[in-house]
């Protein structure tokens, strides 16, 4: 007993307020249990901005509409403005024109936000890829994208199966560890 | 007793709205730069180029059968017609004559996408106007045709299924009975959509005697399609240069004397009804035959230039090509209806409010991809 209350002196100033509990009695499983209702409630409730360049656009309309329904996962509040989004669906063909307003869309984001690259061309410049002077290839020489959904365009089904594996992704992360994805970003050089 | 003087003028001054490239009702990413003073609208100023692809500049690199795939990313709501008049030029400059198999399918296919490009205006202009529900009701419908299409062509929306010289593939022995039911719902369902939305009393004094077109202005500034009709001009080039199969269908051009946003609007939602008419007429009788004739490997047209024009759900969509005798077109440039439609923009909404810009773009039903190319 005498030589644990030595060690807690050389750890604790004697003006320290309030108890600590050591690390490894309970403190942790509060930061993990947090973090899990953390994950939850974001992953259930992701706001997509509504940014619809070209054909894209219209299959994610289908994909908010009646048949495939996306309010089932939470992400039924699209939204116009960035500053009320947490997920950007950049769905369509980003031209050198346009990664300019892209970018300034992300920026305007609050944290956390994820983008997700819907179709060919967010990917890689899709059939643009050559021969095409204007077509930035590839959103991810703009903004740090998290999931990518192949297709020209993609299914309905294969914005929703993203839009899920987003949600797994969002429920793996650790908070405390969490860094801003623009930081280190090398816009794709 | 304080008295206001009411003989003071209230000082007013202009100033710049930036609308979009990024904005819910732009359809896309047009930027308007709007020269407003309080709410009325003194100029508008379209500044393009954001999706601007440089697809004709490819087409000059691609063979014929190559640059077919590319229409379908112009205007995508009818990617069909795009295709059609890619094909169309080839053939008649190569002398193909394709048989009346493919000429009904491909009217059957032209009407199909027409009606799922009506239905899907229909639905935005709801929202834009503010009637959320309008949105449900025209993608419930739409998604219909979206499962015939994927039946037959293999895709929802960018279809690809023309070819120079005939069409990829046979129609799905499903094709005809489905098509039926489709028809045979949306007789239903076109009744539903006016009591919903065409006679809202809120919706018509948002349209009626809003971004109004006069005939002149009309031909002077190159409208075409529904916008063009609803001032009255008779210009369905399915009526005017009948290609494929519309010299055999019996069908009425709907023109509506009016050149106000409702009557544009009343136009597309008559043209739904002749859309029906025209199928029904075509298919039981789809002729049985080839869906294709052999053409070269690699097609290359004599020397010279050609034009060819389709009515597309937007307006008249011409595809003109300059041949140089090798196997990609010295030029290739598209006539878009969107672009044209565009340039009255200005003018039609100068004294009007923001919100009824809005309207009036509804009413123009721009795709911006086909403005941009």
């Amino acid at each position: 007993m005498g030589v644990e209350k030595e060690v807690k002196k050389e750890v604790l100033k004697d003006d320290f307020p309030g108890q600590v509990i050591p690390a490894g009695n309970g403190g942790n499983i509060v930061v993990g249990v947090l973090d899990k209702i953390i994950n939850w409630g974001r992953s259930n409730s992701l706001w997509p901005l509504y940014f619809g360049t070209s054909c894209c656009a219209i299959e994610m309309m289908q994909t908010g509409a009646a048949r495939h329904d996306w309010s089932r996962f939470g992400f039924e509040v699209a939204r116009p403005t960035p500053r009320q989004a947490d997920v950007i669906v950049i769905a369509g063909t980003i031209t050198n024109k346009m990664a300019p307003a892209l970018r300034k869309l992300y920026d305007q984001m609050a944290e956390p936000k994820y983008v997700v690259a819907m179709g060919a061309c967010a990917i890689s410049g899709g059939p643009f890829y050559y021969n095409s002077y204007s077509v930035v290839r590839g959103a991810d020489h703009v903004i740090p994208v998290d999931v990518y959904v192949p297709g020209c365009p993609p299914r309905p089904e294969s914005l929703l199966d993203a839009m899920i594996k987003l949600q797994k992704k969002i429920r793996s992360t650790k908070n405390s560890e969490r860094v801003n994805p623009i930081e280190g970003f090398d816009e794709g050089k | 007793m304080t008295t206001t003087d009411t003989n003071t003028e209230l000082k007013t001054q202009e100033y710049l709205i930036n609308m979009g490239p990024q904005h819910p009702a732009a359809h896309g990413v047009l930027r308007l730069i709007l020269t407003v003073d309080g709410e009325i609208i003194h100029k508008v100023d379209p500044d393009l180029g954001y999706i601007h692809r440089s697809i004709e500049k490819m087409c000059e690199r691609d063979t014929y059968k190559q640059i077919v795939h590319l229409t379908d990313r112009l205007d995508y709501l009818s990617s069909h017609m795009n295709n059609e008049a890619v094909c169309l030029a080839v053939e008649n400059a190569m002398g193909i004559e394709v048989p009346e198999r493919v000429k009904y399918i491909r009217t059957i296919m032209d009407e199909l996408t027409r009606l799922a490009s009506h239905q899907l205006w229909w639905g935005v202009m709801g929202m834009d106007i503010g009637a959320l529900t309008t949105f449900m009701y025209a993608f419930r419908d739409r998604e219909m045709i979206n499962d015939i299409m994927e039946e037959t062509v293999g895709a929802r929306l960018t279809m690809n299924y023309n070819i120079p010289g005939g069409l990829m593939f046979d129609i799905h022995p499903n094709f005809q009975r489905r098509v039926k039911e489709f028809i045979k719902h949306f007789r239903k369902a076109l009744p539903e959509y006016n009591t919903l939305l065409s006679g809202n009393i809120i919706f018509k004094k948002r349209l009626q005697g809003i971004g109004y077109i006069s005939k002149e202005d009309a031909v002077a500034y190159g409208v075409s399609g529904p916008s063009a009709r609803g001032s009255g001009i008779s210009c369905d080039v399915r009526k005017i240069h009948p290609y494929s199969a519309y010299d055999k269908v019996e069908f009425n051009e709907v023109l509506i004397e009016g050149g106000d946003s409702y009557d544009r609007y009343m136009v597309r939602m008559k043209e739904m009804e002749e859309s029906m008419n025209i199928i029904e007429q075509l298919i039981d009788n789809i002729p049985e035959g080839d869906y294709q004739v052999k053409t070269p490997a690699l097609i290359k047209l004599p020397k010279g230039e050609y034009y060819q024009k389709v009515e597309s759900a937007r307006g008249e969509f011409g595809v003109f090509i300059i041949s140089d005798g090798k196997k990609s077109p010295y030029r290739l440039k598209f006539r878009s209806p969107g672009f044209s439609n565009l340039s009255i923009l200005d003018k039609i909404s100068r004294g009007h409010k923001i919100a009824d810009l809005v309207a009036i773009m509804s009413s123009l039903d721009f795709v911006i991809p086909d403005i941009d190319r």
